[in-house]
């Protein structure tokens, strides 16, 4: 290395050393003590002893466990793509011919600011409780009231709702894709006599799949994460025999409850390889169906 | 022509009149929240109506006067406590990491900008068990650095490419013109390229104050002293304490914590909505 290059690097250094920092010792250095950690008995009072796959075998007869998975893979793959369809919906919907589309834009965009917070959970906690308006607004219809939240065929629903509603932000991200569609491809189009549906389907949805495909990345591996709405609803437990259990519910009463570090951390690398793989497969996809622009 | 535009501005009315209704129904829950925090507690269950037919303050007195003597005073001063350093962090650091990947020359650049961008997508429940355990042998359990300390490092990758993105756009003459003038790499930084990143300084400090407001699992994890809760876990511990008999002390509290987010969401929301627009920011 000659002088210039040590000199540049050493600049580098100082702009860069707090994320250094950071990297080494809140990621990597974490990430590595936690793969460690899911081959230990670790549990915060004696030293961990090696204990090799054990942690992961045992998931396999954890009856939570499994729930947690079923529970989990049922809130994103239900959710997601309710979310983005009507998300997408709206935004072709409020795309053309509409007067205050800022106004629109911004009411829409309120659920995704406000939904991920405490206050919100326990909204939703009270409207599909026993006592809550949803039973109110069905009785208009004659249906008998009980708490959505408490019954276990129907709670996870509740969740699917919440998420679903906060539709905005990925929305608002399709919107700003339309509007970057050549209006010239439409008018080449209506000179071919093509009509609407095929406009769409042969302008508008290709012109989109990047974006969808982005969306699609962002939600699902936002979802998997999703704890507070589940915590909240389920108060701190998994809900009705476990129906709302959500993954990273079951790694926190594992790691912060009963303080089975081990175990948490090996569920931990487990949700870490789910989604390395959802966004793998779905990067694989990609290939066959999001048209970049040559 | 004129019967075309007739028919086009009678779609316009029957697509603004869906939205207005689609509007109303998103919103009615949050509204009706509204609503019942300023009704009598024995009126809140099973009445759908938006507007209290008996009007009342008592819940938010109710609510306020919080529990075990500390009041929703204190837990509002301590989570503007948090937002403000958990911003002043990303700010600084994420800015300067920013410029390093935006304008110099380094070894690996792209290697370390690529390790970045992957800490992106990787879930933070992977390094969330060491890094407890690391705080905990530093005795930060019950104090606000495990929240704060980690934006001093950069650890809101999300921000370091926002910023990286928009130094990339500003033109490099500016930086060469300060270099002829004798400028170093911290004065470029500090008196060209940190005044003309006023739009993203903005967008990261909403998005870090709504990130941090909402936030629950971190604090969860780390804040259990009654004096030291935020507004979310004091409406979590408020909850559970009080349960069903004081919903409407809840929901008043639950509005009030609300209304620092919205407020700022109707400040900036033009700021908000180009930074999804342009960058993808989630939630």
């Amino acid at each position: 290395m000659n002088r210039q290059t040590i000199r540049n690097n050493g600049t580098a250094l100082l702009f860069l050393g707090p994320w250094f920092i950071g990297l080494i010792v809140l990621s990597l250095g974490p990430m590595a003590a936690s793969l460690y950690l899911s081959f230990t008995d670790y549990n915060m009072l004696q030293a961990p002893n090696g204990i090799g796959f054990e942690n992961y075998v045992r998931m396999e007869s954890d009856p939570r466990f499994l729930k947690a998975l079923e529970v989990t893979f049922t809130y994103v793959l239900l959710g997601v793509p309710l979310q983005l369809l009507t998300a997408f919906s709206l935004a072709l919907f409020l795309n053309r011919g509409l007067k205050g589309l800022a106004l629109f834009r911004a009411i829409f965009y309120i659920p995704s600011i406000l939904g991920p917070s405490v206050a919100v959970a326990i909204l939703w906690r009270q409207m599909f409780g026993l006592e809550g308006i949803f039973n109110e607004l069905l009785s208009v219809f004659g249906v008998m009231p009980k708490s959505w939240v408490a019954d276990p065929s129907t709670s996870l629903y509740t969740l699917i709702t919440l998420l679903v509603w906060q539709f905005g932000s990925p929305m608002i991200i399709f919107l700003a894709g339309l509007k970057q569609i050549p209006e010239t491809l439409y008018e080449a189009a209506a000179i071919d006599g093509a009509g609407p549906f095929r406009k769409f389907w042969n302008i508008t949805l290709p012109s989109l799949t990047p974006i969808i495909f982005f969306n699609l990345v962002m939600q699902i591996i936002n979802a998997f994460q999703a704890f507070t709405p589940a915590y909240i609803v389920g108060g701190g437990q998994g809900g009705a025999i476990d129906s709302t259990l959500f993954y990273t519910l079951y790694l926190y009463i594992k790691a912060f409850t009963e303080f089975k570090m081990g175990y948490a951390s090996a569920l931990a690398w487990v949700l870490l390889v789910i989604c390395g793989v959802f966004t793998w497969l779905l990067f694989l996809s990609s290939r066959k169906w999001v048209h970049y622009e040559s | 022509m004129s019967r075309v535009y007739a028919a086009n501005k009678g779609v316009t009315a029957i697509k603004t009149a869906i939205a207005v209704i689609a509007s109303v129904a998103m919103l009615y829950p949050l509204l009706w929240m509204l609503a019942s925090s300023f009704k009598p507690q024995h009126l809140i269950f099973q009445d759908l109506s938006l507007w209290p037919d008996v009007f009342t303050l008592e819940n938010y007195v109710n609510g306020w006067n919080g529990f075990t003597n500390i009041t929703f005073g204190t837990f509002f001063k301590n989570s503007f406590v948090v937002v403000l350093f958990c911003i002043i962090g990303n700010l600084l650091t994420c800015s300067m990491a920013a410029y390093a990947f935006a304008r110099l020359p380094f070894t690996g650049r792209n290697f370390w900008f690529a390790l970045m961008f992957a800490s992106l997508l990787l879930p933070h429940h992977v390094v969330l068990i060491p890094q407890y355990i690391l705080f905990d042998s530093l005795e930060w359990i019950n104090t606000y650095m495990p929240l704060i300390v980690p934006k001093f490092l950069a650890s809101d990758a999300f921000f370091i490419f926002l910023m990286v993105q928009f130094i990339r756009g500003l033109p490099l003459e500016l930086d060469q013109a300060a270099k002829v003038d004798g400028c170093n790499h911290i004065q470029i930084y500090g008196r060209i390229i940190v005044p003309l990143l006023l739009p993203a300084i903005v967008t990261t400090s909403i998005f870090t104050l709504i990130w941090t407001w909402n936030d629950f699992f971190s604090q969860l994890i780390y804040i259990s002293d009654p004096r030291k809760l935020t507004v979310a876990l004091a409406l979590r511990a408020f909850m559970d304490t009080m349960g069903q008999s004081a919903m409407g002390s809840l929901f008043a509290m639950s509005i009030l914590s609300l209304i620092p987010i919205f407020v700022f969401f109707l400040v900036f929301q033009r700021w908000l909505i180009e930074g999804i627009a342009t960058y993808g920011v989630k939630g």
